[in-house]
């Protein structure tokens, strides 16, 4: 026990301060990925054939891109290569980078999960909506999407909790976050190795449990009568 | 709103809806097989067939729910367009009732009716209200205009989207088997509203399978079968004097049950 709580003495600050940068990772690219998602849920369901087949083409290859190196590549390649400077200060460059890959590989699942809030639209509301006069957008934005997302919140729950954990791979794209604070704490303290793990783990629970119990709730709650 | 205006804009001489030698595939079913179909102003048409004889799809391509393969559809002298913002200007002007109602089931009985006239019109709020107000009056669900769509039973939501379609005051209204979906007890409701917008001069084209309904309100009966109208007349002629075989075909399983 005593072992355990020097580890919180020497580290528990940074493992709070970089547990908090994989909650700003994750709120900025939950934004981020949640707009790109629903603009590219659009391209899917519009009826331009182009726009369709880059929505397609987009999902299909970054979701099947795995994270780790989309992320090196923001360093290794936009950085590395291309000197992409989205900050002077050196930590806050790799914080953005990072954010820009999350944002792209999570815009892909959150399309689909916002497609499958399409796909519990009835035809005939789409129907109604045109035959009342209004083109392909505004049927989007007024009848369909608002429909869609209220029937896609557990699937959305679902990405953003991905996102959540995710957000430890920024590791990988040279953001201090809270699994590299998890390598260094288990180099230098293997005696509570255990209890790091746990502690990490826990840090991940509690965050992720209510997002869980909200949406379930919410899907309920939200649920369009049909 | 009263019996002159419900809804026609500027009067223009010629029929309302004009279809020529329209013809529409699925795969290799010939569905619609040369229609020829002028609707003039105020005319009410009943178009009547047995199941799969294209009556519905014919009904659908009149504001391009379905596309066709080649023809013209003329609403109001002017050609149907493609697609883009053109097409849905041109829908505005077409009222569409669906067999299973599709009230916008996210929205408020009254929203249901104002958004065209709001979105679509860019008229006032306030306006709206009042016009949606008084239609729902006219259809006889006003008390419930706070609800959501599935809180009424189908006959009250046939008559919301009848009021809906009518915000937009069309030039002619589309039903597309309107009480099929329909509870016995309620088929009534919809009919009499329906009637009542034929005897106040609606240009209405109405696919069904109520024979009373086409007695007692259309103009012209329209015959469809296998994809091709085989036959019109006025109703009384058509239900005592049918001339095709097809027709009397038809006729004939109504009767017998």
């Amino acid at each position: 026990m005593d072992a355990y709580l020097s580890l919180w003495e020497t580290y528990g600050g940074q493992m709070l301060s970089t547990f908090w940068t994989n909650l700003q990772l994750t709120f900025w690219a939950a934004i981020a990925s949640f707009l790109l998602g629903t603009l590219l849920a659009l391209m899917r369901i519009s009826p331009v054939p182009s726009l369709r087949w880059a929505g397609a083409a987009y999902v299909n290859i970054f979701r099947n891109t795995p994270l780790t190196i989309i992320l090196t590549f923001g360093v290794l390649v936009l950085f590395g290569v291309f000197r992409v400077t989205l900050a002077s200060d050196f930590n806050l460059n790799f914080f953005r980078i990072a954010i820009i890959g999350l944002t792209i590989y999570h815009a892909a699942f959150f399309c689909e999960a916002i497609r499958s809030g399409v796909n519990t639209v009835p035809l005939g509301q789409a129907e109604a909506a045109r035959a009342i006069g209004l083109s392909f957008l505004p049927a989007a934005r007024i009848v369909i999407l608002p429909q869609a997302f209220r029937g896609a919140i557990a699937p959305i729950g679902n990405v953003l909790i991905a996102l959540i954990k995710n957000s430890t791979v920024a590791t990988a794209g040279s953001v201090a976050e809270i699994s590299g604070t998890m390598k260094v704490m288990m180099e230098f303290r293997p005696d509570v190795g255990i209890p790091i793990f746990l502690t990490v783990a826990v840090f991940f629970v509690i965050v992720v449990l209510p997002v869980g119990m909200l949406t379930t709730y919410l899907s309920k709650k939200l649920a369009v009568a049909r | 709103m009263n019996a002159t205006d419900t809804g026609r804009g500027a009067e223009a001489a010629g029929p309302v809806v004009r279809m020529e030698k329209v013809n529409k595939h699925y795969g290799p079913l010939h569905v619609l097989q040369d229609i020829e179909l002028e609707v003039a102003r105020g005319e009410v048409v009943v178009v009547l067939g047995p199941s799969g004889s294209g009556k519905s799809t014919l009904c659908r391509t009149i504001n391009r729910l379905e596309p066709i393969d080649d023809g013209s559809i003329y609403i109001d002298g002017v050609k149907l367009p493609e697609e883009g913002k053109a097409l849905a200007r041109l829908r505005a002007d077409v009222g569409m009732v669906f067999q299973s109602f599709n009230l916008f089931a996210h929205k408020s009985i009254l929203e249901n009716v104002t958004l065209g006239p709001i979105k679509v019109k860019g008229m006032k709020k306030a306006e709206a209200d009042k016009l949606a107000m008084e239609l729902l009056t006219r259809v006889g669900v006003a008390n419930q205009k706070d609800k959501l769509p599935a809180q009424l039973s189908g006959g009250q939501q046939q008559r919301v989207a009848i009021a809906r379609a009518l915000a937009m005051r069309p030039k002619v209204m589309l039903f597309d088997e309107p009480t099929s979906a329909l509870d016995p007890e309620m088929i009534q409701e919809v009919l009499d509203t329906m009637v009542g917008l034929a005897q106040e001069g609606m240009t209405m084209i109405v696919v069904t399978h109520e024979m009373g309904f086409a007695r007692k309100a259309a103009d012209r009966v329209v015959f469809m079968s296998d994809g091709a109208i085989v036959e019109q007349a006025a109703p009384q002629e058509f239900f005592t004097n049918p001339q095709s075989d097809r027709a009397k075909d038809f006729l004939g399983k109504l009767i017998t049950h």
